[in-house]
């Protein structure tokens, strides 16, 4: 089977700060990753090849040195990796994000299977991976934790507030992978050796022919008007004393707070 | 001259480093504490392919040379200093092989040595030869297609748990360095057993155990090189062992730095973080210039022993400058830390006692300055 998996290259938030004075976040010097979901989503299409046979490949979309996620995504094990790099996508929404990558899945052509991160670490909406599949018109499911795969259908277990879903879809495909899904493999040196030697496929806008009105800013019809940390509205409590009272007094405090 | 890395050393230790910081580093603690092997650390080396580095493609590896070897022990050996010592005494079976084996031994024993299938480790001290080494009583007696090994050793890394050992015994004890010859032997080998597994100022962790061999039955077969020539098969395994040596100071050095100086600011007395006070910044920059020197100074070992120059008296060098380093580094690490630094509650403690293994083993440091004088001496007269 061919399993394509859409990742983002996003700023290791562990590492991230918010400048005070602007209230935005600091940028510079802040090393990138990829996001960590998409990591579960890697993990999952190279367990599905495991078990399966096929091949997967690896796509984003995003400035020149996104690269570096890509070739951390084939240092993982994945085959091929694509680029689709335009200033026409700068300032893409969830709406132009998905419908960019709709279309260069769709240039790819011949996918049994789409698999995203439930969301990015950034933006928290996790939108663009159900975009996909209503640009593509195909089956999805949300929050994976578990697949199989037979034949041309999927069973898909999913994690949904206080309770499982299993559903089941025919292929093509598209689910989003929950953080519980699996643990991602590390990258091997002799991954990380062949990753070098590989080639990586760059895309513009015009290569995947995508509307223009449709990307970028033209074709985002939401903006982010600003972005601030929480306000801390309680400051916690601190209990002393013996442990064993100490312990009393918060098992009675989580008892009134309902926690238990 | 360049003291870069390449884009691909520099993508590797990347890989290494993370998963040292993300892992090996949070968990060392409990890992000393606890005193099991580390299992679980070595799963994960050899998922990295980290066993394979210095093994030659055909055989499984990565085709790298010592210095990648030795930059990853570095790594290794700041997150986890136990984790580095079984990389490190894992090559002490390798390398042999890789040096010393036939085509038949490398095939069948590189592999799952490199794959970190199988666990490897080095005999060759005994109660009554440590730093001399001639002096070997261990007995290997031919008898048909076997050789027959009587004898014991002592304080051998990875004892017990490995499964390939390189064993350093003697077919003419009379002739002392001379009949010394070294085999390639099999945990369950008939004959061949475990004893005492040491209790050592730390690393609780890491097995350091007797071998015995009672009528050990070692196939004519696992002869590593060629009889009576097993002394130079020690002291080349000896040399890459102290490049090891040399580098895991280094990385339990900078480990013992980098807790001091992160601490430092945030401990405050008379009024002001104690890293405003000039006793300690020069205790900070003493300890980051000496790590450089010795880091320098074990790569530039390393590079000399890939490009095939002479480089055991570098190697000496850098395994006595590192290790007496590493020891007044962690040293004042806890100095730096105060009565903190004593309690467990802090890494430099463990620290501290775990840097005093580097003076001692692979030779100690005095024998260290003999190999280093005797070389100079050796080339003075030459020129």
């Amino acid at each position: 089977m061919h399993i394509v998996v859409c990742i983002k290259q996003v700023p290791d938030t562990a590492e991230v700060r918010i400048d005070p004075e602007t209230n935005t976040l600091i940028r510079e010097g802040v090393p990138s990753i990829i996001n960590p979901f998409d990591e579960n989503a890697i993990e999952a299409a190279l367990q599905l090849q495991e078990e399966h046979g096929g091949k997967v490949t690896v796509i984003t979309m995003g400035p020149p040195q996104a690269e570096e996620a890509l070739r951390q995504a084939l240092a993982m094990g994945c085959d091929e990796a694509i680029l689709i790099s335009d200033r026409a996508c700068a300032g893409s929404d969830t709406l132009a994000t998905s419908y960019i990558l709709s279309q260069a899945i769709e240039k790819i052509g011949d996918y049994d299977l789409i698999i995203c991160g439930k969301q990015a670490f950034d933006g928290d909406t996790g939108q663009v991976g159900p975009g996909i599949a209503e640009h593509l018109g195909v089956p999805q499911a949300t929050y994976a934790l578990d697949v199989e795969v037979e034949g041309g259908k999927m069973q898909v277990k999913r994690l949904l507030a206080g309770r499982f879903e299993t559903v089941a879809m025919r292929l093509p495909a598209l689910i989003t992978a929950d953080k519980h899904m699996n643990v991602p493999r590390h990258a091997g040196l002799r991954g990380v050796m062949q990753a070098r030697k590989k080639e990586i496929t760059t895309w513009s806008a015009a290569d995947i022919g995508v509307e223009p009105e449709q990307c970028g800013l033209a074709g985002s019809p939401t903006t982010v008007v600003e972005i601030f940390p929480p306000q801390r509205s309680h400051t916690g409590e601190r209990l002393e004393g013996e442990a064993r009272e100490v312990a009393r007094q918060l098992f009675a405090k989580l008892r009134e707070n309902k926690v238990v | 001259m360049d003291f870069s890395f390449t884009e691909e050393q520099a993508e590797i230790f990347a890989a290494v480093r993370e998963v040292c910081e993300e892992e090996l580093k949070p968990q060392a603690d409990e890992l000393d504490r606890r005193g099991e092997y580390p299992w679980d650390n070595i799963k994960l080396l050899a998922e990295l392919d980290l066993f394979g580095i210095p093994i030659p493609l055909e055989y499984g590896g990565l085709g790298l040379g010592l210095i990648e070897w030795a930059v990853v022990g570095e790594l290794l050996s700041a997150a986890c200093t136990t984790t580095g010592a079984v990389y490190g005494a894992h090559m002490l079976a390798q390398y042999p092989i890789m040096a010393f084996g036939t085509d038949e031994q490398k095939a069948k024993y590189l592999r799952p040595l490199a794959a970190g299938e199988k666990i490897g480790a080095f005999g060759l001290t005994e109660p009554n030869a440590g730093s001399d080494a001639g002096n070997v009583q261990t007995r290997a007696q031919l008898q048909g297609d076997d050789y027959i090994l009587n004898g014991s050793k002592v304080f051998i890394t990875n004892g017990g748990d490995a499964e390939i050992y390189v064993i350093i015994a003697n077919v003419a004890p009379e002739k002392g360095s001379r009949g010394l010859t070294a085999f390639i032997v099999e945990k369950g080998t008939e004959g061949f057993s475990f004893g005492k597994d040491e209790e050592k100022m730390a690393y609780a962790a890491l097995s350091n155990r007797e071998l015995i061999f009672q009528d050990a039955r070692v196939p004519k077969d696992n002869l590593l090189g060629r009889e009576r020539r097993g002394f130079r098969v020690a002291m080349e395994t000896l040399s890459v062992g102290r490049i090891g040596m040399a580098i895991g100071a280094v990385g339990l050095a900078q480990a013992a730095y980098d807790a001091a100086i992160a601490y430092a600011p945030t401990r405050e007395q008379f009024g002001q973080p104690i890293s405003e006070f000039q006793a300690i910044q020069f205790m900070l920059a003493d300890m980051a210039t000496s790590i450089e020197a010795a880091r320098w100074l074990t790569y530039s070992a390393a590079w000399r022993k890939d490009q095939e120059l002479e480089y055991e008296k570098e190697a000496a060098m850098a395994k006595v400058f590192a290790s007496e380093m590493c020891v007044d580094v962690c040293n004042k690490a806890v100095q730096i830390h105060g009565g903190y630094g004593y309690t467990r509650d802090y890494a430099v403690e463990r620290y501290y006692r775990e840097a005093k293994l580097f003076d001692i083993v692979e030779g100690t440091s005095e024998i260290q300055r003999l190999v280093i004088a005797n070389r100079l001496l050796k080339e003075a007269q030459r020129s």
